[in-house]
């Protein structure tokens, strides 16, 4: 059948644009017009060209959070990632425990960001919470506060408690596509837990694990609240990451130019990396399919 | 290799089963006879697979035991058993190349690389799938998948047994064909023992040296593929191998005369008194039409279907169907049919009653 030419269906897509326009496209210009000009009060600005954009490139505090917030990352997807295939495996399969396990995973999702600091950083203090004075009693220096290393751990536990359920859940979705039929093959080829893992569920779960990871890279590299509640940052600025350091520079100091600069370098570089990890993950699927 | 026993076998897939309707599997008593080809014929859901499933230990069964040949395999995993078995679907490890999926049994056992290289080129060219060996098995088709499935079964020359459940259902009919050839050559040259399971019956009767009938959970028949069809032992066997199947007619029976709807059939043998729902069986091949003797029928229609004719005939309500040769007549004031006495059985409740010779 010949597909009828029609231009005009074009101004079908005219809602989408508006509303896309709107809810997009018109916040992010304003913020591209701070970042290209520069103001001395009284709400008068004149054109700076990309001089806030040569700026933050030379700003080690903006590398510095950048290093920061790729470690955190980068250790939050290692730990995260495994760990949630592992209580995946080892959750029921069906019937009533497998329900309670999923209501019990889903829990963490459920609780607001600000939420789960208040908890932490609650849980965490030396004086009143469970965790902080345990461990105090115990006889180990704990002080999120005070501690670099304390904080970053509390931090990244913190993060591994609220989000490994994700991956797990993901996961176990994955698992459940499986059909029996490939364990029972398994078995009649006498294949050991590990070649189970490796050459049936892994690869059954790839898809949802690719979902997964960059799910949790995205999140992890925006998150602001959980470490803003809990350290503030600090101490010093050990866990000041991109967002905390960029609402510092916005609203703290009012540095708008930089902050815009800042703003639009960061989406950049979420975008870059997803479109990266999207693009290499696909490219390895296609090639082994052939 | 092994002769493979089951001793008062029954399964249940609930915890506490009540009455026998809750088995899928009833209480079974079978001797499969190492080095014979079997095929386990039946319809959906009788049970077949959970028979097959219990052989190779994927399944524990709720009461019985298993022996291969004198030992107590009851409690055995599926991989001491050493057992291949082909799944309905095809199951192949995505990630590896078609050679690595044929090797993946003989590795897995500790089989030296040479061997393993062998055995691999051997099977694939009974597949047919040499050119693909460095493929991933991740792209190819539904049917070359299985062609693999089939492949891992096989290449492990060593087993006890070789279960197929429903193996060539996604494979196009060209290859069926070819690859149940391959599994019969198969069977003769290595005498594995083997169980087929089927519900196309063409399939169980080409495949196999004995055929076991399965109904509702039980064994109804097991016979060669000619007692299967001269002397179907329940109405299920008669009705469900023969195209179209057995005729079954409600009956009177008393000595060597069934009595239907006040109308005579001479039977070869002699019968006692019968209780219970007694009914005749006939093929339709052996009925025939006639214009002067015989039962009553309507003539409804008559279908060529090349080598031969079926006639549709009905008889107050019950059909009856008959198969004629291409070339026989059928004349306008022909609406009786008549049916060979030698090959009339008598089914008391289903089940055949063996008569005396008359």
């Amino acid at each position: 059948m010949e597909k009828t030419v029609n231009q005009k269906a074009w101004f079908l897509v005219l809602p989408v644009l508006a509303l896309v326009a709107f809810s997009a496209v018109i916040p992010l210009m304003t913020v591209v017009n701070y970042s290209v000009q520069d103001t001395f009060g009284n709400n008068v600005f004149f054109w700076a060209g990309l001089e806030w954009f040569s700026n933050m490139l030379e700003s080690d505090r903006m590398w510095a959070a950048l290093g920061r917030q790729m470690v955190f990352s980068g250790i939050i997807l290692a730990i995260e990632v495994p760990l949630g295939i592992f209580v995946a495996l080892n959750m029921p399969k069906k019937g009533f425990w497998a329900s309670v396990c999923l209501v019990l995973m889903a829990l963490p999702l459920l609780i607001p960001w600000n939420v789960v600091g208040t908890i932490w950083q609650i849980f965490g203090r030396v004086d009143i919470g469970l965790l902080g004075h345990t461990l105090d009693r115990l006889g180990i220096d704990y002080n999120y506060t005070q501690d670099f290393f304390a904080a970053w751990a509390t931090v990244i536990v913190m993060d591994v408690w609220h989000w490994t359920s994700l991956v797990a859940l993901l996961a176990y979705a994955g698992l459940q596509s499986i059909p029996d039929a490939y364990y029972q093959a398994a078995k009649i080829d006498q294949a050991s837990r590990w070649k189970v893992f490796r050459y049936i569920e892994l690869p059954k779960m790839q898809g949802v694990l690719m979902i997964a990871i960059l799910l949790r890279f995205m999140d992890s590299f925006m998150i602001y609240t959980e470490p803003f509640v809990v350290t503030g940052g600090g101490p010093g600025n050990s866990t000041t990451f991109l967002s905390i350091d960029l609402v510092k520079m916005a609203l703290g100091q009012f540095d708008l130019g930089p902050a815009a600069a800042f703003s639009i370098m960061y989406f950049l570089v979420i975008l870059l990396i997803s479109w990266v990890f999207y693009t290499v993950m696909t490219n390895l699927d296609k090639r082994e399919g052939k | 290799m092994a002769k493979i026993t089951l001793d008062n076998l029954a399964h249940s897939y609930f915890p506490n089963p009540k009455s026998e309707d809750d088995y899928a599997l009833k209480e079974l008593n079978h001797v499969w006879n190492d080095g014979e080809a079997y095929a386990l014929l039946g319809s959906s859901g009788c049970g077949k697979s959970t028979l097959l499933n219990i052989i190779s230990g994927l399944l524990k069964p709720s009461q019985g035991r298993i022996l291969f040949n004198d030992q107590d395999v009851t409690n055995a995993a599926t991989a001491e058993r050493n057992i291949a078995q082909v799944f309905q679907f095809p199951v192949v490890y995505d990630t590896m190349t078609v050679r690595d999926n044929l090797a993946f049994p003989l590795r897995n056992r500790g089989r030296d690389e040479r061997y393993v290289a062998e055995r691999v080129q051997e099977i694939a060219r009974m597949i047919g799938m040499e050119a693909e060996l460095d493929r991933k098995a991740r792209g190819l088709t539904a049917d070359a998948k299985q062609k693999i499935s089939l492949g891992r079964g096989m290449v492990r020359k060593d087993v006890n047994a070789l279960l197929f459940d429903e193996p060539l259902t996604v494979i196009d009919p060209h290859m069926k064909w070819e690859l149940r050839t391959q599994l019969k050559s198969l069977h003769h040259e290595f005498g594995h023992t083997m169980i087929y399971v089927t519900h196309d019956q063409t399939e169980a009767l080409t495949f196999a040296d004995k055929v076991v009938v399965m109904y509702d959970g039980r064994v109804v028949q097991i016979g060669t593929p000619q007692e299967l069809f001269e002397t179907p032992a329940h109405t299920f066997v008669g009705y469900f191998i023969g195209s179209p199947g057995m005729n079954v007619i409600p009956a009177m029976v008393e000595g060597n005369i069934a009595t239907v709807n006040g109308s005579r059939v001479q039977l070869g043998r002699g019968y006692g008194k019968l209780d219970g729902k007694v009914e005749i069986g006939v093929r339709p091949e052996f009925a025939r039409l006639s214009a002067n003797d015989g039962l009553p029928v309507k003539v409804r229609r008559v279908e060529d279907v090349g080598r031969h004719k079926i006639i549709r005939t009905e008889f107050f309500g019950t059909d009856i169907n008959i198969i004629a040769g291409e070339d026989a007549t059928i004349g306008p004031d022909m609406n009786r049919v008549v049916f060979d006495p030698a090959h009339v059985n008598v089914y008391a409740n289903d089940w055949r009653v063996e008569g005396e010779a008359a």
